[in-house]
């Protein structure tokens, strides 16, 4: 076994909620002066203002682990990243580090708008730790990896969103640290360039370093990592091969039912509320799963909650994984359908023929707008993640057999055959 | 464990010497500055300096020219005020050259104050992202600084030049303008450790970064920038020695002209404090930057 690069003993982080005001200030005053202690080791009372971020986190990366960390909202991954990559000290615990580590939290921290492309390549690369002779002797190699030679001398405000990121990425990659933290930066950049990065990352875990990796990509992290753990609300709730880290995320995540009456993270201006969101079989009996290949139907019990004139209503249903990766959307306006003038309430029916999903856990959410512009402040009502779907096996495929979900989360037709090359040679 | 209790960590055994290349703890010890790590990232420094002086005239026709022009004005701004209008009188000096004498090390001494004092809050889209040694950006911020001073310098010794060639009998230079680095060198730990001292109160409570604002404008005339020292009673002089800026800037004034109210007590008793601010902002900022990310 590898030796251990990084060791988290035990960290705690507490944060301190609510204003920064002038009571807090007289509190801590009147505290350091007649020598009290804070008032809830006084009291023995949980303090409603404080908040623990991470509780008694520990564990143990070895050389060359890709080690996807997962966990909902609120969980902790930020703030762990914060601490391992040095952002805040912990409140309490201990870090064990073994070489240097870089983390692409957020690509291109430290680029100055004003700035050409070369001085900021070399303002960010030494933010990051490295020195000018390490920056000047990789330097035609990020700049080939950004792909931006022509815009050297170009102020960095003047480039695309695109090119930043790439840019940044390309400093950040070229770091070879003993230990890269990424979070999340795959999702922004075109898709030539994600498959560059993933690529990248698939470099440095294979030369021998370490990674830890945040992501929502069920499919990355299965074929990147090697192992996982999975936070939850500030703790450690599993540790061990990716895999079944996925796996454990995925059923611990599948709760709820049916009903989204008092459902968090609604969005939209609400005149229309959806109140329940059913999955039903071919049948249409509600079903706790469903299987592929099999007619599937989402049915949206909606109600109006306040009164004002919606000429019609346009609503989009989305399957994404449980990570939040999206897999397909159906939307009214996609398949030209007029659904006219929501009454005082009611059920909108979606209906897919074929589903072309692989046995696994899914979520379902909604989005329900005023017009087919489906510009965001016509949003009437959504909510992305909002209930479970889960697949079993079904017939899809004339075979009867199916691709494991590590190997696509979608399933689709396909016709093979085999004859001459059509292509001259 | 309950809400309220910090889980102990006292338990852990410690780590194998050598095994680790750095133990992240709660708390660094009080005197544990990472200045090693600072010279490391040494390169960072000089990054930030450039950054901060080539960025701050982009998109400016006149650019450094800037530097030049703003004292320049200032002092003549001052001179006509204070000087003629006032009649605080210049110690029989030329005008330019008492003003820009005074102006020159408190915009130094000034400024670099001010841009120490916002580090964290200045800077909060880089320290929330990524690590480095926090203690860059403030010194970076000082040697920034080093430039503009030295273009304004520029501007005072062409100005002292021609007047001491026109009549060679006022201006009275001495051998002390061999100690004028040194001057610079304290003001420049004097700054850093008051905007260090600043930065770390005030990542929390920005009131402070207010009263600075508001103090530094008053020290000014409490700093002989516009007026002689020499005007005050002899008596009362002491009070005025009690501000750490004023012997320096008696001393450079002294340095270039031979006038100038300083004495060698003072002068060691400012470099002591200064030194002394130093080392307390130093340690104060290196308390503070561990967690200043989550109160910012």
């Amino acid at each position: 076994m590898n030796r251990p690069v990084l060791r988290v003993e035990q960290i705690s982080k507490r944060y301190l909620l609510g204003e920064i005001n002038r009571r807090m200030l007289w509190e801590e005053l009147r505290d350091k002066l007649s020598g009290r202690k804070p008032a809830p080791e006084r009291s023995g009372r949980p303090d409603r203002r404080e908040h623990w971020a991470l509780r008694d986190v520990s564990f143990e990366v070895r050389e060359g682990d890709v080690l996807a960390l997962m966990g909902g909202n609120g969980a902790g991954k930020s703030t762990l990243l914060k601490i391992l990559s040095r952002i805040t000290a912990p409140t309490s615990g201990r870090l064990l580090v073994q070489g240097r580590i870089a983390s692409l939290l957020e690509v291109g921290t430290g680029f100055h708008q004003e700035l050409t492309g070369r001085d900021n390549v070399f303002l960010n690369g030494t933010i990051l730790g490295m020195t000018r002779r390490e920056i000047e002797a990789r330097f035609e190699e990020i700049v080939d990896f950004a792909g931006v030679e022509r815009f050297l001398d170009t102020p960095v405000k003047r480039y695309s969103m695109g090119m930043r990121v790439r840019l940044a990425f390309a400093v950040a990659a070229h770091l070879e640290p003993e230990i890269l933290l990424v979070d999340e930066v795959l999702a922004v950049g075109d898709a030539e360039f994600q498959k560059r990065c993933i690529g990248k990352i698939g470099d440095v875990a294979k030369s021998g370093r370490t990674v830890v990796f945040v992501s929502h990509d069920a499919a990355a992290i299965s074929a990147l990592c090697t192992r996982g753990v999975v936070l939850s609300q500030g703790r450690v709730v599993f540790e061990g091969n990716q895999n079944e880290a996925i796996r454990f995320y995925a059923d611990s995540r599948s709760v709820g039912g049916n009903d989204l009456r008092g459902c968090p993270g609604r969005a939209g201006s609400g005149e229309i509320e959806v109140v329940g969101l059913h999955v039903r079989d071919g049948n249409g009996q509600e079903a706790a799963a469903v299987r592929s290949g099999d007619p599937v139907e989402f049915g949206l019990v909606y109600e109006r909650r306040r009164e004002r004139e919606l000429p019609r209503m346009e609503v989009q249903v989305f399957v994404s994984t449980y990570l939040g990766a999206p897999v397909f959307t159906q939307a009214t306006w996609l398949g030209g359908a007029s659904l006219g003038e929501p009454g005082a309430g009611g059920e909108v029916r979606l209906r897919i023929p074929r589903l072309p999903l692989p046995a696994g856990h899914f979520r379902v959410g909604y989005r329900i707008y005023a017009s087919p512009q489906t510009r965001p402040d016509e949003l009437v009502d959504g909510v992305e993640s909002a209930v479970d779907l889960q697949v079993e096996g079904g017939r899809f495929f004339e075979s009867g057999k199916l691709p494991p979900l590590e190997q696509g989360v979608c399933l689709v037709d396909g016709e093979w055959r085999m004859g001459e090359s059509e292509v001259k040679t | 464990m309950s809400d309220s209790q910090i889980p102990v960590s006292a338990s852990l055994p410690a780590p194998a010497a050598g095994e680790w290349t750095s133990v992240i703890l709660p708390r660094r010890g009080v005197f544990q500055v990472p200045l090693g790590e600072l010279w490391r990232y040494r390169d960072l420094v000089w990054m930030l300096a450039f950054r901060d002086f080539s960025s701050s005239y982009k998109q400016t026709v006149l650019g450094p020219l800037w530097y030049f022009m703003q004292p320049v004005i200032v002092g003549a701004f001052y001179a006509v005020l204070f000087g003629k209008l006032a009649r605080m009188g210049s110690e029989d000096l030329p005008q330019f050259v008492f003003y820009m004498g005074g102006l020159v090390p408190w915009t130094f001494f000034c400024e670099s104050l001010l841009k120490v004092s916002g580090t964290f809050i200045n800077n909060e889209h880089i320290l929330g992202k990524v690590y480095f040694p926090r203690l860059a950006i403030p010194v970076a911020n000082v040697l920034t600084n080093l430039l503009p001073a030295a273009i304004q310098f520029g501007v005072f010794l062409a100005g002292w030049a021609f007047y001491w060639l026109e009549n060679g009998t006022v201006l009275r230079p001495n051998l002390w303008i061999l100690a004028v680095p040194l001057l610079v060198v304290q003001l420049g730990l004097l700054a850093f450790g008051l905007g260090c001292l600043v930065a770390a109160a005030t990542h929390r409570f920005r009131d402070l970064a207010f009263g600075v604002k508001l103090g530094l404008q008053l020290l000014m005339f409490a700093s002989g920038v516009v007026f002689p020292l020499s005007r005050v009673p002899e008596a009362n002089r002491w009070i005025f020695h009690l501000n750490p800026v004023v012997p320096p800037i008696e001393f450079f004034r002294h340095a270039f002209t031979g006038h100038g109210a300083v004495t060698p007590g003072a002068l060691v008793a400012s470099a002591l404090v200064s030194v002394a601010v130093f080392v307390a902002g130093l340690l104060a900022f290196n308390r503070a930057e561990q967690t200043a990310m989550d109160t910012v």
